[in-house]
């Protein structure tokens, strides 16, 4: 029975804004296009680099792992122009909150590459100094980090200063409760923030619209926060929204969601297999539409050199992942005191004793490792 | 600055308060001192909290350091970690007892491990105030002992503070704390009153010291927060019949400070360990084993328990039952002395 005072949820969305088309055919977009004045030629070789650095650190890594290097990786492959444009819109003094597969975006930050595959080799629970580069390190469980990079802007409205936070989640996030609640802070203290979600289509193997009948992006109006959706395999489309999301939180005008769709073209992780849950004709489709390859076609419109842009990005490339992979080999396992340490800040009487019976325990064994109880009576 | 603020703010001397005024002038005296210090949580702004321990905080300080926080737990504790990031030292009041379970992961997860994970790189100075435990008469969700839950998870500090000069300084403590500390108060006890020294030394007593509340000879008595007082009536009571008890407020529970409990156990020979909470994998059991472990030549007899039943928290007209009293306590004190007591007789197999 229909009942016309109800409304009925949009469930269509009209197709994502594009600056650049899959062909590389430039479309315009007056709001996206003036925040975008100055990107220049070499402006676009800088961003289109950047992809072919992110990718290369991705495949090598991905080696990495299949060599029994690292005990497990995210790949980012596909969602390059979507973590690239939105983390060059952002100033150094920002803050960035992501989840584990904004790799491409800690690059961005100035990861020292030494720290970026620590925590997926098992050596650390995280790889580098959060304060170093501004940006916490990646998070596991699933959209918590929006509500830190929501407390974080609240802080910077608090006192005073005009950075802003950025929060990095998928399209499976958006049903955790953390994600919502974090929308309704966000929107209550109109904290200086922006929600940038990365619809790759797949949580691990559950589709999108599992988690939504409505386009994400729908999602922020209940919040009362303004909201773009763009094509997230666009660099230019994630720099500009992310640009015009920053600004208005600059302004004091609030948060700011953006919904990047994309797609994650790879597996979960490299133990998924996603040949188990998805069509070849599916990943064929959206290989068409590949981040990298649009921005070469967009150049060679302009009447660049694509060939030597290529060339140098992949010298380049290559420069990092052979950093990347030396700089693991040459790490060293960490020390046992590392079980113990940085728990707490302060005096622990409890843990100490722990460490110290297990300091003794390691102390009784011998140089094969077996054990050497001192000979005598029982333990008193 | 008005008069009367400055006289409170410079209010050194020692004066008699309630167990909820004493954490209020805790919590402005931390605010006053550290502009980091934010206070946020549901209703603790204008209303200044359901149980009015944050009175008068937002007139004096302003909405941006006393928050009134939407509706949301883990919003609470997840934007909290979050201006950690950016150095505040946010104190956050999680209105109930059984209203924190939906802030569990951001707790656990985050609040707990990001010290470590971060290796040390991130400090995480949150303070987690929960009214806590029974005796008010309140529906279900508002009566209840979490506290095992939190004293289980690495990285945090749990207390719970039995009086009002420990509810003043120990707030002052935990807010100092770089460590994340979850402050259990026991809500029964909010109004009543006690001589609070405002310039109490906070180096003077670490926030992990237990203290020996009352000395005794023939057996030790080990509670926390709401039944340090029934503990300490207890032991009066027990002196009635020429049993010397040594009652010991832990005051903090996760580290638990073994050495007077040690002391005091090698001297007795004999235990009680008494809590509101259930006693299936509760404090109690960790109190016990330990003081197995340490003092197991001086014991005379296992260490004793009387808790709360291991049963979601009854309704209110049958909280009595459940929540360990004066002569319960009592009948634990005759267990432990091998005294006539209600299981007397009682021939037990495996259960």
């Amino acid at each position: 029975m229909s009942r016309n005072v109800l409304s009925d949820p949009a469930t269509e969305a009209a197709d994502p804004i594009q600056l650049v088309a899959p062909d590389g055919s430039r479309h315009h977009h007056p709001d996206l296009d003036a925040v975008l004045t100055d990107v220049n030629d070499d402006a676009l070789a800088e961003l289109y680099t950047d992809m072919v650095v992110a990718r290369r650190i991705d495949t090598e890594a991905t080696a990495l792992q299949r060599q029994g290097e690292l005990a497990l990786w995210p790949p980012l492959l596909g969602q390059e122009a979507a973590q690239i444009g939105s983390a060059r819109a952002l100033r150094p003094d920002d803050f960035v909150f992501s989840s584990y597969r904004e790799n491409g975006v800690a690059y961005c930050r100035g990861v020292d590459l030494d720290d970026l595959l620590t925590v997926w080799r098992g050596n650390a629970s995280s790889g580098w100094d959060p304060f170093a580069i501004n940006m916490a390190t990646p998070q596991i469980i699933i959209g918590a980090q929006t509500l830190h990079a929501v407390g974080y802007a609240m802080g910077v409205k608090f006192d005073g200063g005009d950075q802003a936070s950025i929060a990095y989640f998928g399209d499976g996030a958006v049903t955790q409760g953390d994600v919502n609640e974090a929308l309704a802070f966000a929107a209550s203290y109109q904290a200086p923030v922006v929600f940038f979600c990365q619809n790759n289509h797949w949580a691990i193997s559950e589709p999108v619209s599992l988690q939504t009948r409505v386009p994400i992006a729908q999602r922020a109006s209940g919040f009362g926060i303004p909201a773009l959706r763009i094509d997230g395999n666009d660099v230019l489309a994630a720099l500009a929204a992310t640009r015009i999301a920053l600004e208005r939180a600059r302004a004091g005008d609030g948060p700011t969601f953006i919904e990047a769709v994309t797609y994650r073209m790879g597996p979960h992780t490299t133990a998924d297999d996603p040949t188990r849950y998805r069509d070849r004709a599916e990943l064929d489709a959206w290989a068409e539409k590949d981040p990298l390859i649009r921005v070469e076609r967009f150049l060679a419109t302009r009447g660049m050199a694509v060939d030597g842009f290529r060339e140098a990005a992949e010298h380049r490339a290559d420069d990092v992942a052979e950093a990347l992979r030396q700089g693991l080999i040459a790490k060293t396992d960490p020390d046992v005191e590392d079980v113990f340490g940085e728990v707490y800040a302060e005096e622990h009487p409890w843990l100490a004793r722990q460490q110290e019976h297990y300091r003794r325990y390691l102390a009784s064994l011998d140089d094969s490792g077996d054990r050497t109880p001192p000979t005598g009576e029982g333990d008193r | 600055m008005s008069t009367e603020t400055a006289q409170r703010e410079d209010a050194r001397g020692t004066q008699t308060l309630t167990f909820g005024k004493a954490i209020n002038a805790g919590l402005r005296r931390a605010l006053s001192d550290d502009p980091k210090v934010l206070v946020m949580g549901e209703d603790v702004g204008r209303l200044g909290g359901v149980f009015r321990i944050t009175d008068g905080l937002q007139a004096e300080f302003g909405p941006e350091r006393v928050l009134d926080s939407p509706l949301a737990e883990s919003g609470i504790v997840g934007t909290a970690v979050g201006l950690a990031y950016r150095g505040f030292r946010p104190v956050i009041e999680i209105q109930f007892d059984g209203f924190v379970y939906p802030a569990f992961d951001q707790i656990v997860s985050q609040v707990a491990k990001l010290r470590y994970r971060t290796r040390g790189r991130l400090k995480m100075p949150l303070t987690i105030r929960i009214p806590f435990g029974g005796g008010i008469g309140s529906p279900e969700h508002h009566s209840e002992s979490p506290e095992a839950y939190f004293a289980h998870t690495a990285g945090l500090r749990v207390v719970s503070p039995s009086n009002p000069q420990d509810a003043f300084t120990m707030i002052r403590q935990a807010i100092a704390s770089d460590d994340p500390v979850v402050y259990f108060e026991p809500k029964r006890r909010y109004h009543e009153k006690a001589e609070v020294d405002l310039g109490a030394d906070l180096s003077a007593m670490p926030l992990g010291a237990a203290r020996v509340a009352s000395p005794g000879t023939d057996v030790t008595l080990i509670a926390y927060g709401p039944l340090v007082k029934t503990a300490l009536d207890a032991a009066q009571a027990a002196a009635d019949e020429d049993v010397s008890v040594e009652v010991i407020d832990l005051r903090s529970l996760s580290p638990i400070d073994f050495g007077p409990v040690e002391a005091s156990v090698r001297k007795t020979g004999r235990a009680v360990i008494t809590h509101e909470a259930g006693q299936f994998a509760g404090l109690g059991a960790e109190i016990a084993a330990s003081i197995t472990e340490r003092c197991f030549y001086h014991l005379e007899h296992a260490p004793v328990r009387v808790t709360g039943f291991d049963i979601p928290y009854p309704p209110s007209k049958l909280e009595h039952h459940h929540l360990p009293d004066l002569d319960r306590i009592l009948d634990g004190v005759d267990r432990a002395m091998d005294r006539p007591n209600s299981l007397t007789g009682l021939v037990e197999g495996g259960a």
